[in-house]
């Protein structure tokens, strides 16, 4: 990997991250009405003192750019303004319930990687019908997006099968992961799915490969073969793929969190979409971006050190 | 001199089409499916047997009976009738979203492959920092900044896509643009309207419809997930997304049939799609066989 295509991604990042702070800001001036009415949140006849107030605490009344840098500059201070729907700092909202949206997509994270990697390579290594049977199973199941399967899930197995609760995020370890299976499942079956097939593709490409029958004819054991000479030369479009797909599930929790009943970000934000709180929803939705784009650079960066010819192909 | 062949100029019409291969039984069994879907959407309702927004507070959550073969809602409205009437509405706002990011990405990818330099890397630069944005935070987003309802969420939806078909039209038309055709229809004084309109587009067209095609499967899923999380469709509208929400507390109670049932809807057109788009696909020129 080198320097200069480090720079370039970092400095896209950081573009990136800028433009959408501008993107988000500016659609609150887009608003139809006027914004301050829009902060109170609803309410129908605000009294004309507590307007001037809102408007001077979130400087309405100054230059567009001026107003956006007093908004994006207190983000990156970790303050995101107050909450005059909710009564409380945004910031204090965001941390109470950040820690159930990080264990549920973690959560999926990982069943996306593991599960993903192991149906592709045993469909790619078994072949026949094995591959044939994972392989419509698993392009059923990318056709099911995360809030049907959740309705799904809860049916089956919270309802049909009393196995797992259906709402809220437990408490304690082992709480919040049965708490969490059905969502975080509902969350990563299609990009299992996704990865799923990936994974097969590449396994089944460098299982032809010439290097893989010189080791073989050179006498290393098949498993050697397998782990040295296949998966590891596979693991690159595989990263890449779990990549994305980790970062999609930064922008899916909503959906999961909303259908299971989970208090956390994504659930936060489209509660305050709803009572069209403003403040709320844009904190959220940079941090979002924040994260989603974050995901993806470090994915970039990683393929580019497993592969250093994705940096030649990847900087323009 | 006067024995070289005669140029076959190709300003005697359009370019040649591709020779076609005959689609495989799953693509035209999905296209059939499309093509069902297609229908109801245009005279669903004519084939209603209720009317989808009839209460009944005497027949609620009924299973599948001869007057109701998908039973009744929470609130006793015929499932099937909502089910028939509300492809119009479930379908109607994803073809929207596909329609516009397809002209507007289209156009946009012309612009940059043909002008190239700093039209190209604006264009390109730009559509990175809307790939930053993924398409459901700023349906939300746009939800909460013009109030619930599908035109927000349509409007934020075709920006969001715009990146997936800027990119492979640009590639595409970067390649064609480098074909000695187009330098030969330059020179022959065609101008750059006619090039685009005659030529350029038309032998990207096929890829434009695979692309759209494609598009189309996933601006479903974000509608009818805008719509399950409450901020597109409102109620009392028919929409499928919007269905499988209104039926998910009756999934606790053991009646799962109007959430299953709408899902299913959804499931069975984006199968469909996938399957006509990645069929289409292969028919493309250097399209994998």
């Amino acid at each position: 990997m080198t320097a200069s295509f480090l720079a370039t991604r970092l400095t896209m990042l950081v573009v990136t991250v800028l433009v959408a702070s501008l993107g988000i800001y500016g659609a609150f001036m887009l608003a139809p009405g006027d914004p301050a009415t829009l902060l109170v949140g609803g309410a129908r006849k605000p009294d004309p003192a507590v307007l001037d107030r809102i408007r001077a605490e979130y400087h309405l009344d100054d230059p567009f750019f001026a107003g956006w840098w007093h908004w994006f500059s207190g983000c990156l201070h970790g303050d995101f303004g107050r909450s005059l729907v909710y009564r409380d700092s945004v910031g204090h909202l965001i941390g109470e319930r950040a820690g159930d949206t990080f264990a549920l997509v973690a959560y999926a994270a990982v069943l996306v990687l593991v599960l993903g990697t192991a149906i592709g390579t045993v469909a790619a290594l078994r072949g026949g019908r094995t591959e044939a049977l994972l392989t419509a199973a698993t392009s059923g199941v990318m056709a099911v997006p995360t809030f049907i399967m959740s309705v799904l899930l809860i049916w089956v197995f919270a309802v049909e099968l009393p196995w797992f609760p259906v709402y809220g995020s437990g408490t304690g370890f082992g709480g919040t992961l049965s708490h969490l299976t059905l969502p975080a499942v509902a969350l990563a079956v299609s990009w299992v799915g996704y990865v799923a097939q990936v994974t097969r593709t590449s396994v089944r490409t460098e299982l032809r490969g010439e290097h893989v029958e010189t080791a073989r004819s050179r006498g290393v054991p098949e498993s050697v073969v397998i782990r040295r000479h296949v998966l590891r030369n596979a693991s690159g479009p595989i990263f890449a793929v779990s990549g994305v797909g980790i970062a999609g599930l930064i922008a899916t929790t909503a959906v999961a969190e909303q259908a299971f009943g989970i208090g956390g970000l994504g659930a936060l934000m489209i509660d305050a979409a709803l009572k069209q709180d403003l403040a709320v929803v844009q904190a959220v939705s940079l941090l979002f971006v924040v994260l989603f784009v974050a995901v993806n650079t470090v994915v970039d960066l990683v393929s580019a050190a497993l592969d250093p010819r994705t940096a030649q192909g990847g900087s323009r | 001199m006067s024995t070289a062949p005669a140029p076959v100029l190709p300003s005697a019409g359009r370019t040649p089409p591709v020779r076609r291969r005959r689609l495989d039984t799953a693509t035209l069994a999905a296209a059939a499916v499309v093509g069902v879907f297609v229908l109801l959407a245009l005279f669903g309702p004519l084939l209603a047997p209720h009317d989808p927004n009839a209460v009944d507070p005497l027949g609620v959550n009924a299973g599948s009976s001869a007057g109701h073969l998908l039973g009744t809602d929470d609130t006793g409205r015929d499932i099937l009738s909502r089910i028939l009437c509300g492809a119009r509405a479930s379908m109607a706002a994803p073809a929207l979203v596909v329609l516009v990011s397809t002209a507007a990405g289209t156009a946009l990818a012309l612009c940059a492959a043909w002008f190239g330099g700093w039209t190209d890397r604006l264009v390109s630069g730009a559509l990175d920092v809307v790939f930053g944005f993924p398409g459901l935070i700023m349906a939300v987003l746009a939800a909460a900044v013009f109030g619930p309802g599908l035109a927000a969420p349509v409007i934020a939806l075709s920006i969001a896509y715009l990146p997936l078909v800027t990119r492979v039209v640009r590639a595409a038309a970067l390649k064609e643009r480098s074909l000695p055709y187009v330098s030969a229809l330059g020179l022959l004084g065609a101008s750059t309207p006619r090039i685009w309109l005659r030529h350029l587009l038309p032998n990207l067209a096929p890829l434009i419809l695979v692309q759209a095609t494609i598009g189309f499967g996933y601006a479903l899923l974000d509608v009818a997930a805008v719509s399950f999380i409450g901020l597109g469709s409102q109620p009392p509208a028919p929409e499928w997304g919007l269905m499988v929400s209104n039926g998910a507390p009756g999934i606790l109670t053991g009646q799962p049939q109007q959430s299953l049932y709408a899902g299913l809807m959804i499931v069975v057109l984006v199968i469909a799609v996938n399957l006509l788009g990645s069929g289409l696909s292969r028919r493309l020129p250097g399209g994998a066989a």
